[in-house]
Formats: C-alpha cells, structure tokens, sequence
C-alpha cells in the first residue's frame, strides 16, 4: 500500500475556532423524519401538469419575469419611456396612414382611439408571443444546469410583458379622457379580453417554444409569423369591412375576437361581432390546451436536445 | 439508526449522437464535433451508409446502482465522458433517464455550475436574489444570508454595481458565494472548484467540508483526486457509464491512479518506435514513488517524493544530464531540478545500457494540490536536448491536518507554491510592560 493518506478531516470545534466560513445558526440540516421522497423514473405514459410544485417554484416566476422586465430597459438610455414611445408612434403612423390618407372608417370614434384600443392587447400578445417562443432557447444555459418546471419560462415572459401593457393602458386612459369617450357596461368584461390576450399569447408562446428548442428554424419563423398575424388581425381596419357572411370566419384568428372585444369594451359602442368574439375565445382555450399538452410531452426532453 | 437518502437502481441513460449531444464541456463538445466529422468523412468516403452516423448511440450510463445513507459524503470520479456528469443530471432531474429508478430522500439542491443563471447586466445584489432563486432559495432565506452572502464573496463596495463591470475571479467568488449558502438536505456538486483563484478555491473546499459535517448528504463529483479524498470518506468510479468501484475513497482513489484511467503517476514506453528521444537517448519510464518505494501519486507532503526516470543510451561519448521540471495546477512554474551533482556521473561519458536515475524531493516541501512533472535528458557543449516530455507523470501532494505539518493544525487556506516546515524560534528579551 502506497503512502498513508490523511482522511482526517478537521472537527467542527476546530473549524469554528480556526474561523472557517460557517454560517452562524446554521446547525444540523434539519431532516425531517418525513423528509420529501422524489422518485425519478423513465418517462412514460401522459404529461400531467402538477399545480402543486408549480404553486411552489411561484417565487421564481415572480424573479425569473422580474429579470426579463429590468434586463429589457437596463441598457436603454430611454429606458421606461419606449413602453409610452412605442405604442404613441406606432398610432401616429396608422393615424397618418390609414386614418388621413386612406381614410378607414373608424366606427365613429376617432381614429387614434380606434387604433390604440386594439393596438394595446395586439402589443401584449406580439411580445408575449415573440418573447415566450425564444424563451428556452435563449435560457438554454439553466434548462441544461438546474432544474424546475420548464413552463415558468414562457409563462415568465408573457407575465413580463404586462408591465408594458399596464403603461401603455394609462396612455389609452388618457387618450380616453381627452376625446370625451366614456366606456359601456361591457368594460367590465375587459378583464376577460385581456385574460383572452395572455392566454393566446401562451398558446402560442408554448407551441413556438418546444418546437423552437428542437427546431431553431422557427426564431427566423417568428418576426414573419408576427407581422402576418398582425395583418389578418382588425388593428388597423374594422372587421365590418369584411362582408358579414365571412365575419365569423374572422374569428379563426384568436386575436380577431380579442381587438374587438377590447375596442367593445373600451369604447362603449355597440357590439356588432358577437359571434366573432365567441368563436375567438374558444379557439384560443384549445390552442393553449393543446400547447399546454403539447409542452409537458416535451419538457422532460429540453435538456437533451435544445 | 441510518436511512438511505439516495437510492440509485439500473440506471441507464441513452443518447443518440448527432441527432441531440450531451455538451457538458467544451472538450466533450470538440471531441464530439471531431467524431461527428469523422462519421460525415467516412460517409463521404462511402466507408458508412448514409444514415448511420446520424442514428450512432451511446449509453452514457448503463446498470448503474450504489446507494448513499442520510449525511454520507461521496465522491464520484472517473475520466471525461465516464458519465459523472450525466450521473447528476439525472439525479437533479435535468434530464430523465432512459432505464431504471431512483429515489431521493429529503430536498435535493444541485450545483453543476458556477453562476447558473446570472445576468452580466444586472447588478451584484440583483444576481444573488435572482441567482438564489434558481438554485432553490426562498426570498425570505435570501434576505437572511445576504450580509453573509456579501461577506463570504468579498464584493461589498461593488454590490450595486453591473457584474459585466467584474473581473472574472470576482463573478466567480458571488456566484460561489450564493451557492456555498444553500442549505439542502442532498446536494449534489459538479467540479465546480475547477474555476476561480487557488485561495478562493480553498475557502470554497473549507466550506464544503463544512457543509458535509452539517448531516447532509452530498454527492460530488471532482477530477481533483486530492480533493475528493479529503472531503469524501467513500468515492464511486466510473468508467464508460459504469460502475468500476466503489468504496472507502484513498483505495478507490488508488484504482483509479494505478489503472490507466487517471493521471499516471508512472508512464512508460514499451516501443522503441513512439518512446521520446533521439538517437543517443531514449525515454523507456518515469515513475513516482511514495516514501514507501510504492508508485503512488497521491503523496503525504510530510513524505519524501522519489522521481524516477529510466531511459536507455544508444550511442556512448556523451555526458548526459537528466533533469525534471515541477509546474503545479494554476500553471506555475514551481522549479527544475537536473542532476549536475552525482559525484559517480559529473562529467563522465556515459556507455550504453539501460540507467535509472531518481530525484527525490525531500518532505514539508512542495504546497498541497497537484503537480505535473516533465522529463528531459540534455547534454552540453553543444547544448543539446535530446528529449523532453512535458507531462510525462503527475502528483498530487495532500497535506495534513495532524499538526505535524507546516500547516499545524490550521484548517484554512494557506498560499504559496512550497509550504516548508522551517524551525522557529521565539525568545522573551525583555519583561514587563512597554518602557
């Protein structure tokens, strides 16, 4: 046998007056006698969701859309104020463009409301939607070094985008006031369109993400997908251009039934496209099913392949 | 009474090459590439079907069982690739496996890298909540341990400030910092001390020997074989996503050393065609032995080191000297030592044979930690070399805490490259208070 080697290890009156980093009061590592089992076994049979162990990692959602909201404006000399810039300019160019020159019927309010009321969930969605679907692959680095569930990721990034969305409302808020325009009883279901919003912006965030870890072609997919989505969605127009017989068919699109229901609720008009809206939200609860099932079927692959 | 805190049976986990690589290093992902264009060359060359290479399959663990009681401290070593890596990530649940169960008793925490999730553009004080976070840290756990956190990272004036505004040793240090104060029941470690300044790294060793005397279980991983029987009393070796061994750490350890699946502590070149050396000299071994004359590269620093080179002369008139160069793992330069001296040898020509030449390098010498010793053969006049082998064997010196070392019995960090035991003397020239 070769040299004795010293296995001896220091004991922990030694350590502590030899000054050693211990953490005072950190005593024995207090192991419960029912100390949590966790069980780890091949993947088979379905994707369950467990709410329990999501409710438990909540405090990282809350820092994981945390960091995404501070790390966007950080470097930004106009920080905070691209959340207010962004929306105003984009409504002055439609104003400009539509409003002015091609002259778009606007359901008698004025255009810039008009816009603006449709504009606000279409931004959310479009930064949920671009924000969510790279998020797994732009976190590669803790997917393949720690573990939690996968889906705070997307869910992470759509919570983030809130905070833009909540400026930008204060804007239409006054844009509201200044025009005179008073919202109808249905601004009570406004909540319900902004739930539509999120939840379709998760939809999408949540198909684009697992396939974005596996297949980095739809990053490049994304700003194409965004761009046209926004041009089949009544932002711009009102979907009473569209002949009524083919309105419904407008609500395929979850987002369609989304911007009116937002420029319903918010601008205290009749409502003319009930069946639109109707059909939009139940397309968007099974696209967020179907994404929800979709993403946990993956999950336990995203450390392998993205 | 003991409970088994993990319980691993039949483990298995499979990866399909080209198609999804597991990168765990940038080694394992150069060699991979190199495979990877090696498959596409043979292809190409028609020497494979197209098609093969992509489906090409690993088992990067296969039949692995060991089970570990509540508070055991283990090691897990073996070479690059024999699956240490892929053996955490399993067991934190990165990633699933492919066959067999395991079961973990109590909240398991896993730290596979220095500085998961921090953001170079968010302050000190944002990446330790942020950071904490992801490794498991509650907010509130956060709040508590943060003057400590700052402490034990040694970053207090800059903790407002951006982390792309720090040096690397000290993104390193809070990264450590927030991972040192996890308290988990069973944590797992990946070679994470591979980074950061040699005195850090010993106040991180401190505090994980700390953590293993707290009644936790901790699993970790390390090709530092110095460190791992220093910290852990049993150790697992595995070898292409086996289990080779498993016991107390100095024997596993010591398989591990005397197989060729560690760093040599002794090499030799059996072919005369690939030995080093030119047509007067050629390299036949180096070998390191212990104070016991055993090969041995894990050597008690209260010991003396025998180098031993052995090396056959061709063609006789020269007068050769036989020298060894000692640089230790930060890449330092420790010394050179050649063998001017011999009274039998001085300035004799040497006639062919096969000669054995030995160094020894007297104990309470060298620093604790690993030491890579190169061999070469000169003659002068003209100056000639006429072999040398940069990383002909390695070491590690372990130092001890008896107290009969130069450490005494002083647990912390102690710098410096040699770490002599020198005679002190003290002497009271004056009593009384001051004049």
């Amino acid at each position: 046998m070769g040299v004795r080697i010293s296995v001896k290890q220091p004991d922990r009156a030694e350590l502590a007056t030899l000054g050693v980093a211990r953490p005072a009061g950190a005593a024995e590592a207090d192991v419960p006698d029912a100390a949590p089992l966790m069980r780890i076994r091949p993947a088979r049979g379905r994707a369950r969701l467990h709410l329990g162990e999501l409710w438990s990692y909540r405090e990282l959602l809350y820092f994981l859309a945390w960091r995404d909201v501070k790390v966007r404006y950080k470097q930004a000399t106009l920080g905070v104020a691209w959340v207010i810039l962004q929306p105003i300019l984009t409504v002055t160019l439609f104003t400009i463009l539509f409003g002015r020159l091609l002259k778009a019927p606007s359901e008698g309010v004025p255009y810039a409301v008009f816009v603006f009321a449709a504009l606000l969930p279409w931004q959310l969605f479009a930064t949920a939607l671009n924000q969510s679907g790279n998020s797994l692959v732009v976190n590669q680095q803790l997917i393949t070094k720690v573990y939690f569930p996968r889906i705070l990721l997307p869910v992470a990034s759509v919570l983030a985008g809130l905070i833009d969305f909540g400026v930008a409302f204060l804007v239409l808020l006054v844009l509201l006031f200044y025009y005179g325009i008073v919202p109808s009883a249905a601004v009570a279901l406004l909540p319900l369109f902004l739930l539509a919003a999120l939840g379709t912006g998760l939809a999408a965030g949540l198909w684009l993400s697992a396939l974005n870890a596996r297949y980095r072609d739809v990053q490049h997919l994304l700003p194409f997908l965004t761009q046209f989505w926004f041009f089949a969605t009544p932002i711009a127009y009102s979907s009473t251009l569209v002949p009524e017989s083919w309105r419904t068919v407008l609500g395929l699109n979850p987002m369609a039934g989304v911007a009116e229901g937002f420029r319903w609720a918010l601008l205290g008009q009749e409502l003319t496209v009930g069946p639109l809206i109707l059909v939009s939200v139940g397309l968007s609860t099974a696209l967020l099913v179907g994404g929800l099932l979709y993403f946990l079927r993956m999950e336990t692959t995203f450390a392998d392949v993205v | 009474m003991s409970t088994v805190a993990i319980r691993v049976q039949g483990l298995g986990k499979h990866y399909r090459l080209g198609h999804q690589q597991p990168y765990d290093t940038l080694r394992d992902a150069l060699t991979s590439i190199a495979r990877t264009r090696l498959a596409s060359l043979r292809q190409a060359t028609g020497a494979v079907e197209p098609g093969q290479s992509t489906k090409e399959a690993i088992w990067a663990l296969r039949d692995v069982s060991f089970s570990v009681e509540q508070g055991e401290v283990v090691g897990i070593i073996g070479r690059n690739g024999a699956g240490k890596s892929t053996l955490l990530k399993v067991l934190s649940r990165i990633t699933l496996p492919t066959e067999g169960e395991v079961d973990i008793r109590g909240r398991v925490k896993s730290l596979l890298e220095v500085g998961t999730g921090f953001h170079h553009e968010l302050t000190g004080l944002e990446n330790i909540y942020l950071s904490g976070a992801i490794l498991g840290m509650r907010k509130k756990e956060i709040d508590r341990k943060l003057d400590e956190i700052v402490a034990f990272a040694e970053v207090d004036r800059f903790i407002d400030t951006p982390v792309k505004r720090y040096s690397s040793g000290m993104q390193v240090r809070l990264a450590f910092a927030v991972a040192a104060h996890l308290e988990p029941e069973v944590l797992l470690v990946d070679e994470v001390l591979a980074v950061g300044d040699a005195r850090f790294q010993r106040k991180c060793l401190a505090k994980m020997e700390d953590v293993g005397q707290h009644g936790r279980t901790v699993l970790f991983v390390s090709h530092n074989t110095a460190a791992i029987t220093r910290l852990c009393p049993r150790a697992v070796l595995l070898d292409e996503g086996r289990v080779v061994q498993d016991g107390p750490s100095h024997e596993v350890v010591g398989v591990y050393l005397r197989s060729d699946l560690g760093t040599r502590a002794a090499r030799e070149w059996p072919d005369p065609d690939t030995a080093p050396g030119d047509e007067v000299v050629r390299l036949c071994a180096v070998r390191v032995r212990g104070a016991d004359g055993e090969i041995s590269d894990a050597l008690d620093i209260r010991h003396p080191i025998r180098i031993e080179m052995e090396y056959e002369v061709l063609r006789p008139g020269e007068v050769l000297v036989p020298n060894l160069h000692f640089t230790n793992e930060e890449g330092v330069y420790v010394f050179v030592a050649a063998d001017f001296h011999d009274p039998e040898w001085r300035g004799r020509r040497r006639q062919p044979g096969r000669y054995v030449s030995t160094a020894t390098i007297p104990q309470n010498f060298l620093a604790e930690g690993g030491i890579l010793v190169g061999a070469a053969i000169t003659s002068f006049n003209p100056d000639t070399v006429h072999l040398y082998e940069r990383e002909a064997v390695a070491f590690h010196v372990l130092d001890s805490l008896e107290g009969d070392a130069a450490r005494g019995e002083f647990a912390g960090q102690m710098p410096g490259v040699v770490r002599p035991l020198l005679p002190w003397t003290t002497e009271l020239v004056r009593e009384g208070g001051p004049s």
